[in-house]
């Protein structure tokens, strides 16, 4: 499928066959992401609507460049997302890879990018080691990682009077990296972690953990898992009624889709992290109207992270003139001063993390809530120095 | 034993007469499409098909001629993987070192859960092989050299020998061709040996195989512990393919997938396996574009093959045709 629709494209190229002008440059996206699974409503097509929106407002057409958009569906397997970014670089001729969710695929593709020298533009994955241990000098990191989700809402909630903490940790080493990564902040911000208990991976039971958090006299249960495991236990903390109870739920991995699943009846009172939120701003309503237009949803951080991303290697291919060199548009995008509708202020650092503000919110109350899509108060707000993990040395791509 | 054992072989001759002529015939053309096929299709999706044919063949040989139906399949490919990309990565041995190790963790592993699981049979069978599965699941994320749900990544693909560069997708693209066709051809050889004879003779009638004096359980063992060297033979050359090991492929659903590719393609058959993986594969790959209709799409295809292609759909061929294939 995608070989046959590359196939006909160049061969429509080849038809027209008009010598190309000298402004005339031609980008080719790929949104690699989950589109049938747990990412789906996360990412998944309203990514692809992102990035189309993107390719409008920059007005490509106008400035004399073609964008073309593919998209697949990794089914977050690592080796079919890899073998559909290689065939894009190799076969298809795409110049920059967008959004990838789910850690391991992320990883892979990084490496095949900085390879094949194209572009990696990462909204989806929250892996640390993107900028980090696997740290490539063609990857972009845009939205957030877990470090930064968890720095967000462990400092801003110890700092609001949350001393005391107790974890519910998924019990492999991503639980353990963000109850790690969250203990570090809550301490260095004068908090104490008064227990924590180690929860098999996947649980759909935690009552028992729950009952334990409780009895612990914490101030702040912290819910260091993801995905299916912290919408089950926001499920039954709220039958247990613990939030109303005075104590506070912090997700540390967690998005506005799925608090809209759960509604606000079921996730009044949690706190999380976010990098973007539909109402923040008329900046932000205004692009998340037109996307709720189209694809009947209001946008997740992610796939706002999509647009803002798509908009900012446009701009810097449009400098650099071609889309060809991956490393000489990631350079100008690192050089660029970018000022989002969405995002505010962000600058990429020189290991290819976007830094921007990070936003700590609570879920509106049942009787608070106006409506579907009206979920959050904005607590408080750090900036993306904070927020972010500082850079190591043997990543910082502008000495090397 | 030894008599029996021959006799066996010589009835084989005689009921196959004339029969390997044309599975040398359908191996030789099979071979020259190989060659050929990474100049029409993209190289490393026809290595993924490849290595996902071997691993399809090697759990053929357990459950379409052992009879010996194994939902755990996953262990073996998965911790071949992992394996064989630590050696690969860490260790930085060569990649047929590194395949060897791989495959060699998941014979190892094969035996150990085999002399257990071989205890039991039917449904029991396939719920133990299932529970010593989710055991290496387990220990794949939680143990530290596994790298979690990132899994290893970044595996140099090295150089052969250590002289010749793999770097480059044709180079291994031949080198994964000449693992994969071996080892298929290796389990042809395995099926059409007196062993594999007994070995239907055992999935036909245990006890009649038994009151002949065949000491089955040895068989099933060594069936077991063959199908799982295989099948990690298949994911420790997927790893150096991908230059990653994760979860995935230690997954139950990897387990479940294979049995789908078997079926779909025709158990018990030679080259039923190799078809049920390209279809499957590709399906995965080239209708990734479609997004959440791709699961759709696949079970509608199962359906149709349990509806019409009972036998799965080189067994069909094969009825139509009147010989086994």
């Amino acid at each position: 499928m995608i070989n046959k629709f590359a196939i006909s494209t160049l061969a429509l190229a080849a038809m027209t066959g008009a010598p190309a002008m000298a402004q005339d440059i031609s980008v080719k996206l790929g949104v690699l992401n989950d589109r049938s699974g747990i990412y789906a409503d996360l990412s998944g097509e309203g990514s692809v609507v992102a990035a189309r929106m993107a390719v409008e407002d920059f007005k490509a057409a106008d400035k004399g460049m073609t964008v073309e958009i593919v998209s697949a569906d990794h089914q977050n397997k690592p080796d079919v997302g890899s073998n559909i970014a290689r065939q894009w670089y190799d076969v298809d001729g795409v110049n920059a890879i967008l959004d990838i969710p789910t850690s391991s695929v992320a990883l892979a593709v990084a490496n095949i990018t900085h390879e094949a020298n194209g572009v990696m533009l990462n909204s989806g994955a929250g892996s640390t080691s993107l900028t980090r241990e696997q740290c490539r000098p063609t990857t972009v990191h845009w939205t957030y990682d877990t470090a930064a989700l968890a720095n967000g809402t462990g400092a801003a909630m110890t700092n609001a009077g949350g001393k005391k903490w107790f974890f519910l940790t998924a019990d492999y080493a991503f639980g353990h990296s963000l109850e790690e990564n969250t203990t570090a902040v809550v301490e260095a911000n004068g908090g104490e972690v008064v227990g924590q208990v180690n929860v098999p991976f996947p649980a759909q039971d935690f009552s028992s953990f729950l009952l334990q958090a409780q009895g612990s006299g914490a101030d702040v249960i912290g819910l260091a898992n993801a995905g299916g495991d912290t919408v089950n236990a926001i499920k039954q903390a709220s039958e247990f009624g613990i939030t109303q109870a005075g104590q506070k739920l912090a997700a540390l991995l967690m998005f506005a889709n799925d608090v809209h699943a759960l509604g606000p009846q079921t996730a009044q009172g949690l706190s999380l992290t976010e990098a973007f939120y539909w109402d923040q701003n008329d900046g932000t309503r205004e692009f998340s109207q037109r996307f709720m237009d189209t694809h009947g949803s209001m946008p997740s951080m992610v796939q706002a992270g999509v647009y803002s991303a798509t908009l900012a290697y446009l701009e810097a291919v449009q400098t650099v003139g071609s889309a060809e060199d991956g490393k000489a548009v990631v350079d100008q995008m690192k050089a660029m001063d970018i000022d989002d509708a969405l995002f505010g202020k962000v600058t990429i650092r020189a290991d290819g993390r976007a830094l921007h503000d990070m936003y700590l919110f609570e879920v509106k109350t049942a009787e608070e809530s106006t409506g579907e899509w009206d979920l959050y108060n904005q607590i408080s707000s750090v900036t993306g120095e904070e927020a972010f993990l500082p850079m190591l040395d043997e990543c910082d791509f502008s000495k090397q | 034993m030894a008599m029996a054992d021959k006799t066996t072989s010589t009835q084989r001759v005689e009921q196959t007469a004339g029969m390997p002529t044309l599975h040398k015939a359908i191996f030789v053309v099979l071979l020259i499409g190989l060659i050929a096929l990474p100049f029409f299709a993209y190289p490393v999706f026809a290595m993924k098909v490849m290595c996902f044919a071997l691993f399809a063949a090697a759990f053929n040989l357990l459950l379409g001629f052992g009879g010996l139906l194994s939902f755990g399949h996953a262990a073996y490919f998965g911790s071949a993987s992992y394996v064989a990309a630590h050696a690969a990565k860490v260790w930085g041995l060569t990649p047929e070192l590194s395949i060897l190790c791989g495959t060699a963790a998941a014979g190892v592993l094969g035996f150990a859960i085999g002399s257990l699981a071989i205890r039991r049979q039917g449904i029991y069978f396939a719920m133990v092989t299932l529970a010593f599965a989710q055991m290496v699941y387990f220990v794949a994320l939680q143990a530290e050299f596994t790298g979690g749900e990132d899994g290893i990544q970044g595996v140099p693909r090295g150089n052969l020998f250590g002289l010749f560069s793999l770097a480059d997708n044709m180079a291994l693209y031949f080198f994964v061709l000449a693992v994969t066709f071996g080892g298929i051809l290796f389990l042809y050889r395995i099926v059409h040996s007196p062993f594999g004879e007994v070995l239907k003779a055992i999935r036909e009638n245990e006890p009649r195989a038994i009151s002949l004096g065949y000491d089955v359980n040895r068989y099933k063992l060594i069936v077991f512990t063959l199908s799982a060297t295989m099948a990690g033979l298949a994911g420790a050359t997927k790893s150096q393919v991908f230059q990653l090991a994760s979860l995935t492929d230690v997954h139950w659903s990897m387990s479940g997938e294979v049995v789908l590719m078997t079926l779909l393609g025709g158990m018990g058959t030679v080259f039923g396996p190799l078809i049920g993986a390209g279809i499957i594969v590709t399906m995965q790959n080239y209708l990734a574009t479609f997004g959440a209709w791709v699961t759709i799409i696949q079970g509608v295809i199962f359906v149709l093959g349990v509806l019409m292609f009972r036998e799965g759909i080189v067994g069909v061929i094969s009825r139509w045709l009147k010989k086994p294939l």
